[in-house]
C-alpha cells in the first residue's frame, strides 16, 4: 500500500521547511528531525487511497452538477457572456482537477482516518443542529445549557460537578453579554 | 506633504478612546488564542466577525488586525515552554526555544522573541507606510483585465503554496468560486444555483461561510483530538533579555525583519513560511550550524522576527490591490465588505483615515504586545490551565449566537453549522479550507472582471495579452501552474536518488503535520 511509504509524498509545505530540513538531514541525531518524527508518530494516520478516491468522486460530482445546471442557464457567446458561461468554466475545472486527483494523485494529500474519537465530533454536530432547531422555539438558554453540559461532561470528560458549574456560569455570562450588554435580538426565554 | 498629514491624521484616529480600546481588546485576544493551542487567528477572526457590524470600519479592522499579529506573539510562549506551538508560525521556534528553556533560559528565549517580534513588526509597519501608497498609485490604472489576471494569480498562488495537497487545494478553490456564483447574476439577473430558495436568492453571505469553515469546522475537529494533558509550567523568571543576548541576536533580527517583510507581501506567503525561511537562513549563515536545535538564540530571534514582519506586510496586497494574500487577509477583506468598503487602490485616497488609522494602530498594538510579552508573560502562561473541554462549548456557543445576530436569522445559524460540518470533513480528507474561502471572497470580483474584459475585447481572449500588465500576470500564472507538472515528470524520470529526498521530505512532513492551522498560509 503506497500510503505506508509515507502518506504525504509531495511534502508540499513551505519551501523554507524543505530548506531547513534538507540542511538538517546530515546529522541523524538532529533535534529537528527527532522532533518531526515524534510529531509524525503522534499525528493520526492519513486517510488513505480509498478516502482520496471517494473525496475525488464527490468533488467531481459537484462539478458535474454545476456543469449541468450552468448549461441550463444559457452560455451566451464570448461577446455577450450568458449567466451560465462562468459557472460552466469553473465546473469543468472542478471536474478536471477531481479526475486528476482520482487517477494521478490518489496517494497525495494528507487527510486523516476517522477514529473512534470521530464520534465526538458527530455528537457535537448533532447538539449544534439541536440548538438550531430549538433556538426559535424556546430561546437559547436551555439548549445552550444542555449543549454545554454534553460537551463538557460527555465529550470533554469533565466531572459532573465542574460541568454543571461551568455550564451555568457560561450560559449566565452569554446571557449577560448578548441580552444584557449588547441588547441583541437573540431569542431568549427569560 | 499631503501624505505626512494623512499619517498624522491616522494617529489622531488611533488615539480616539474607542479605537485604543478595540486595539487593546484585539491584541489581548490575539495573545490569548496564540497561547492556547487549538484555535488559530483565522478561526478567531471568523468567529468574531459579527461583532464588527456595530462599530466603525476602522475600529473593526484595528481589532481584527490586532488579533492577527497578537497571535504571532502569543504562539511563541507555548513553543518555548511546552514544546507545543500555539500557532503554525511558531513551529520552528520550538527547536531552539525549547532547548533554551531546558537549559533554564526560557526567559531569554521569550524575551528575545518578544523584542524581535516588536522590531520585526515595527520595521514592517514603516515599510508598509512607504510602500503601500506607491503600490496603490501604480494600481490605480488597473482595469478589469488586470484585476481578472491578478485575482486568478492570487488564488493559484495561495492554493499551491499552502501546505498539503496542491490538487486538493485547487479543487477547494474552484468550489469556492462556484459557491460565489450562487444567487442573482449581476449582469443578466438570472438566478443561479438557488434551487428556488428565497434565502439563497441574494447569494450566500461571506460571514456564515467563514464562521463555519474556519470557526466551527476547527472547533468540531478539535473535539475529536484526544486532549493532550497540558501541564501548566511553573513560574517564568526573568524575561528581560541581557545586553549580550540582544547583541547576539541583532543580526538575526535584522535579517528576519527584511525576509519576513518581503515574504509577507507575496500571495501565498505569510507568517509561517517566513518563520521557516528565516530559520533555514540563520542556520545556513551560522559558522557552527550544529548549535541549532540545542539552544541557538538566533534560531528563536530570526523566525520570531520574521513571522511578525510578514503578518504585518501581508496587509499590503489587501489594502493596496484589494487582493488578499492569505486566508486571514481574506477574512479582513470580508470584514471590510461588510462595512461597505471595497478594498482596492482607491482605499488610500478615498478612505485615508481608515488606511492610516489601521496602519498606525499597529505601532500602538506592538507596544502593548511588548508590554504583555515581557512583564506580564506570567499572566498569559496561567491561561494554559484553562481546560479545552471547558473552552470548546464556550467558543461554539459564541459562534452560534453571533451568527444569529448578523441578520437575526436562524437560516444563517444553520448555514454556519452546515459549513462547519463541511469544514470538518475537508480537514479529514485533506482539503485546506483557506483557498476555498479566499476564492469565495474573490469570486464575484473575478467573474465580473472577466466578463467586463470580454466585453472590452469584443469576445477575444487574446485581448488579455495586448495589455502589458495583464499579459505579464497571466504569463506568471501559466508558469506557476505548469512548472510543478514539469518538475513532477522530471522527478519521476530521475527516480534513482529517491531515498535521499524521501528522508528529507519525511522530516519536513512531521512539521507540516503539526500545522493544524489552515491559516499557516
Amino acid at each position: 500500500m503506497d500510503g505506508s511509504s509515507n502518506g504525504r509524498p509531495d511534502g508540499s509545505d513551505g519551501a523554507g521547511a524543505g530548506g531547513a530540513d534538507g540542511a538538517a538531514a546530515v546529522a541523524p541525531a538532529d533535534p529537528a528531525q527527532a522532533l518531526a518524527e515524534e510529531w509524525a508518530e503522534d499525528a493520526p494516520p492519513p486517510a488513505g487511497p480509498v478516502a482520496n478516491l471517494a473525496a475525488g468522486l464527490v468533488t467531481a460530482g459537484i462539478g458535474v452538477l454545476g456543469a449541468v445546471t450552468a448549461l441550463g442557464l444559457g452560455l451566451g457567446t464570448l461577446n455577450q457572456p450568458g449567466a451560465g458561461l462562468w459557472p460552466l468554466a469553473i465546473s469543468v475545472a472542478v471536474i478536471v482537477l477531481s479526475l486528476a486527483q482520482v487517477f494521478i494523485g490518489r496517494r497525495g494529500g494528507d487527510g486523516e482516518k476517522f477514529s473512534r474519537y470521530s464520534w465526538l465530533s458527530l455528537v457535537g454536530l448533532a447538539t449544534l443542529l439541536g440548538l438550531v432547531a430549538l433556538l426559535p422555539v424556546i430561546g437559547f438558554e436551555i439548549p445552550a445549557l444542555v449543549l454545554s453540559l454534553v460537551w463538557m461532561k460527555f465529550l470533554g470528560g469533565e466531572s459532573w460537578r465542574s460541568a454543571v458549574l461551568y455550564s451555568v456560569l457560561v450560559v449566565g455570562v452569554l446571557y449577560g453579554v448578548f441580552v444584557g450588554a449588547l441588547g441583541t435580538n437573540v431569542p431568549h426565554l427569560f | 506633504m499631503e501624505s505626512l498629514q494623512n499619517v498624522a491624521a491616522g494617529f489622531a484616529v488611533v488615539l480616539e478612546p474607542t479605537n485604543l480600546l478595540y486595539c487593546l481588546v484585539g491584541v489581548v485576544i490575539g495573545m490569548l488564542i496564540g497561547v492556547l493551542p487549538g484555535l488559530g487567528p483565522a478561526a478567531t477572526i471568523a468567529i468574531l466577525l459579527p461583532l464588527t457590524y456595530g462599530v466603525e470600519p476602522v475600529t473593526a479592522i484595528i481589532m481584527l488586525a490586532g488579533i492577527f499579529y497578537g497571535a504571532q506573539y502569543g504562539g511563541t510562549i507555548t513553543s518555548v515552554l511546552l514544546r507545543l506551538p500555539g500557532e503554525a508560525s511558531s513551529v520552528v521556534t520550538v527547536l531552539d526555544g525549547h532547548a533554551l528553556a531546558r537549559k533554564g533560559k526560557a526567559g531569554t528565549a521569550l524575551g528575545v522573541a518578544a523584542v524581535g517580534s516588536f522590531i520585526g513588526g515595527t520595521v514592517a509597519i514603516v515599510g508598509l507606510t512607504f510602500l503601500a501608497p506607491v503600490v496603490a498609485g501604480f494600481a490605480l490604472d488597473f482595469g478589469p483585465p488586470e484585476y481578472a489576471a491578478l485575482a486568478l494569480l492570487g488564488i493559484l498562488l495561495v492554493s499551491t503554496i499552502a501546505s498539503g495537497a496542491k490538487v486538493k487545494a485547487l479543487i477547494a478553490a474552484a468550489i469556492g468560486l462556484l459557491l460565489a456564483t450562487v444567487g442573482r447574476d449581476a449582469f443578466t439577473g438570472a438566478e443561479r444555483f438557488t434551487f428556488d430558495s428565497l434565502s439563497l436568492a441574494d447569494g450566500i453571505d461571506f460571514v456564515p461561510v467563514a464562521m463555519g469553515l474556519f470557526g466551527l469546522g476547527e472547533i468540531l475537529y478539535n473535539l475529536e483530538e484526544r486532549h493532550r494533558a497540558v501541564h501548566a509550567p511553573g513560574k517564568v523568571a526573568n524575561v528581560w533579555p541581557s545586553r549580550k543576548d540582544l547583541k547576539e541576536s541583532s543580526g538575526a533580527v535584522t535579517r528576519g525583519s527584511v525576509l519576513g517583510f518581503f515574504l509577507g507581501i507575496l500571495p501565498g506567503g505569510g507568517a509561517t513560511i517566513a518563520s521557516m525561511a528565516a530559520y533555514a537562513a540563520e542556520k545556513k549563515r551560522a559558522k557552527d550550524p550544529s548549535r541549532f536545535g540545542k539552544g541557538a538564540i538566533e534560531g528563536v530571534a530570526g523566525p520570531e522576527t520574521a513571522n511578525n514582519a510578514a503578518a504585518t506586510s501581508s496587509f499590503i496586497p489587501l489594502l493596496t490591490l484589494g487582493i488578499p494574500a492569505n486566508a486571514t487577509m481574506a477574512l479582513m477583506f470580508g470584514a471590510l465588505l461588510i462595512q461597505g468598503i471595497t478594498p482596492g487602490p482607491q482605499l488610500v485616497s478615498e478612505h485615508p483615515e481608515l488606511f492610516w488609522g489601521v496602519v498606525n494602530s499597529m505601532y500602538i498594538g506592538n507596544v502593548l504586545l511588548l508590554i504583555m510579552s515581557i512583564p506580564l508573560v506570567g499572566v498569559f502562561v496561567r491561561i494554559l490551565r484553562v481546560r479545552a473541554a471547558i473552552l470548546a462549548p464556550v467558543t461554539a456557543l459564541i459562534t452560534m449566537i453571533g451568527a444569529y445576530t448578523i441578520n437575526n436569522s436562524v437560516f444563517d445559524v444553520l448555514l454556519v453549522v452546515v459549513f462547519g460540518a463541511v469544514g470538518y470533513l475537508m480537514k479529514k480528507f485533506g482539503f485546506e479550507p483557506g483557498p476555498l474561502v479566499l476564492a469565495f471572497v474573490l469570486g464575484s470580483l473575478l467573474e465580473s472582471s472577466l466578463r467586463r474584459s470580454l466585453l472590452m475585447f469584443d469576445g477575444s481572449a487574446a485581448g488579455f495579452f495586448t495589455r502589458p500588465i495583464s499579459a505579464t500576470l497571466l504569463v506568471v500564472f501559466v508558469v506557476v501552474a505548469v512548472l510543478p507538472l514539469i518538475r513532477a515528470v522530471r522527478e519521476r524520470r530521475a527516480a534513482v536518488p529517491a531515498g535521499a529526498t524521501a528522508a528529507a521530505d519525511g522530516s519536513s512532513d512531521g512539521a507540516s503535520a503539526k500545522n493544524r492551522e489552515e491559516e499557516s498560509v
